[in-house]
């Protein structure tokens, strides 16, 4: 009894040692440069500090300054409206770019390239790119709305286009995640279902209706929860194409806390934007999910 | 939904539609008229950039716009390569990356393995607290990340852009999810059979995870080659530059030559597109895979 005590023991104790050996080498990564960086951040922000001197502490004070600096409540309304748009035209957009796309059609591989393309293109490439196709006196766009009768416009360059500017840029190169993860889903809806709804009478749109949609609801739920923290989080395209203007049109809060913690050294009241924008995040998120429970059924 | 009927769905969303061509084949569809406006607002800009990237200075400042190839300016591409180290950016865009696929790929293997399969103390906590770091995002942690790597010696050099991205909670926890679906009995064979967890890791578990190493690999590498503001924030010296952060000062530098800037972007993005004819189902199961998680 006693060897056999001692054997599964050792064998416990192996089994401690070998699990750390193995988690280890990655939680010690995520450690220093996930859960450290989280808790200084939040100490961060009650302090004021220029990264470079020594960080002395301020209460609240940064979070009480945030409601009176009309550059953050700026940068707070563009996000809003940039979130609104880019969200729902890249998740509806995608859905019925993915409809279309599902179907065995001639040259439905060139069809599905030119959708996901985009998507591996890099940001400061996309900008590049749409820099020049929006560009005011030679761009293509302003050559192709001409001849609808539209235009011209300034895009990037006029305080009141920018933003929207920025929106039509990350559509296109957002719409192909979401086609492709909106493919995945209707290719594992059962056909039985859709037969079914075909031999009760269903028409095309009908089934669409009552069938598909109710179906991509949790891919749908999933999609309007990951495209809107990736709105609120824009910074790239801001940064490249724009850097927040014309003057201050185009600020957001990630834009902002950069410009404050790395160009300004105000890094405890960056902190504090970061804190607040998470917050954000976490309620907007939470609500959806709360929203989309009620919306949403999960198939059996 | 398992991972694996995930990525077997992710699988056919790569391959084509599982409906069977319903006569239509090869008749006109309506169809047709919806997905051709759509692939041309895709692909005009990529197009309109390589025609460009092919013109004298000249020929871009022309209203209107030109959609046809006018002339075959290739020396822009050689003049690209002269005035900005465009090599030496690819050289190290590739060693960052492939640097942190590799990291990814061993650390999460073993960590994800660990929390898939062994008891050890601690377990649920380590895990919950890795999962926890993936819910915040960048910008909350991008400061005091910024001043441990300062502390550590490593800004301006590629280690700032390698060390914090060798192991991700994303690859832990999806390669965890994935280990959980293979059978357990051939491991427990193994062990009675005398060979090590490293062993049973590497000889058994890794041959069957093959879909989802190569998935982690894709998505990683995706946000490693694109990635923009981490070495903006920790890299100043041209020489030690990523491929996107010097092309950023490139289009700086070169606002007014389109023709010689979009010839750099045409290079700078070769190398991913490439990958992608050769890989698409890769970079389309790697995207469905995180979709289709929610």
């Amino acid at each position: 009894m006693a060897v056999r005590g001692a054997n599964i023991r050792r064998a416990v104790t192996s089994d401690h040692v070998v699990g750390w050996a193995f988690a280890s080498p990655a939680v010690l990564l995520i450690v220093v440069f996930g859960l450290i960086p989280i808790v200084w951040s939040a100490l961060l922000s009650f302090q004021k500090t220029n990264l470079l001197s020594p960080a002395h502490w301020v209460g609240l004070a940064n979070y009480r300054a945030l409601p009176k600096d009309p550059l953050f409540e700026q940068s707070m309304v563009h996000s809003a409206i940039y979130t609104v748009l880019f969200v729902p035209f890249s998740v509806a957009g995608g859905l019925l770019t993915a409809v279309a796309l599902n179907r065995p059609l001639r040259g439905i591989r060139i069809y599905r390239t030119a959708v996901f393309v985009p998507v591996v293109v890099s940001t400061i490439a996309t900008v590049i790119i749409f820099l020049w196709v929006f560009d005011p006196n030679f761009g293509l766009a302003n050559w192709l709305l001409g001849k609808v009768g539209l235009g011209p416009f300034a895009f990037f360059t006029s305080s009141n286009g920018a933003l929207y500017s920025i929106v039509a840029m990350t559509v296109w190169g957002w719409i192909g995640f979401n086609v492709i993860v909106y493919l995945a889903a209707l290719q594992g809806i059962p056909r039985e279902l859709v037969e079914a709804a075909e031999i009760d009478g269903a028409g095309a749109l009908g089934i669409f209706r009552n069938v598909t949609l109710p179906l991509l609801g949790p891919v749908t739920l999933f999609l309007v929860v990951w495209s809107s923290i990736n709105a609120l989080q824009l910074f790239d395209e801001v940064y490249l194409a724009t850097n927040g203007g014309p003057g201050t049109a185009t600020y957001v809060p990630v834009f902002y806390l950069y410009k404050l913690a790395f160009q300004g050294g105000i890094a405890g009241y960056a902190a504090a934007i970061a804190y607040v924008l998470f917050a954000v995040i976490l309620v907007l998120t939470i609500v959806q999910l709360m929203v989309g429970k009620r919306m949403v059924h999960y198939a059996p | 939904m398992s991972e694996i009927q995930t990525i077997e769905l992710a699988e056919r969303a790569a391959e084509g539609p599982a409906a069977e061509p319903k006569g239509g084949r090869f008749l006109f569809s309506s169809w047709h008229l919806v997905l051709i406006p759509i692939a041309v607002v895709m692909v005009i800009p990529l197009v309109w950039m390589v025609i460009t990237s092919l013109q004298t200075l000249d020929q871009t400042r022309h209203y209107p716009p030109s959609l046809v190839p006018t002339s075959m300016q290739v020396r822009n591409y050689t003049d690209v390569l002269q005035q900005a180290p465009f090599a030496r950016w690819f050289v190290n865009t590739l060693v960052v990356t492939l640097a942190c696929v590799a990291g990814n790929l061993l650390f999460c293997s073993l960590a994800g393995y660990a929390f898939a399969r062994i008891r050890f103390f601690g377990r649920e906590l380590a895990f919950i607290l890795i999962l926890a770091t993936l819910m915040v995002p960048f910008q909350v942690v991008i400061i005091p990340t910024f001043l441990i790597v300062r502390s550590l010696h490593l800004i301006d050099t590629l280690g700032a852009l390698i060390l914090p991205n060798l192991a991700g909670a994303f690859g832990i926890f999806m390669l965890r999810q994935f280990f959980r679906t293979l059978p357990v009995e051939l491991e427990e064979a193994a062990r009675i059979d005398g060979a090590s967890r490293l062993g049973i890791l590497f000889k058994i578990v890794l041959p069957l995870s093959g879909p989802a190493l190569a998935t982690l690999a894709v998505i990683t590498f995706m946000w490693t080659w694109n990635d923009f503001l981490w070495p903006l924030i920790t890299i100043y010296n041209p020489n030690n530059m990523t491929l996107q952060l010097g092309l950023a000062t490139f289009q700086g530098a070169h606002q007014t030559n389109t023709n010689l800037l979009m010839a750099a972007n045409v290079m700078s993005m070769l190398p991913v597109l490439l990958l992608f004819f050769v890989a698409q189902r890769y970079f389309v199961r790697g995207i469905a895979t995180t979709g289709l998680k929610g």
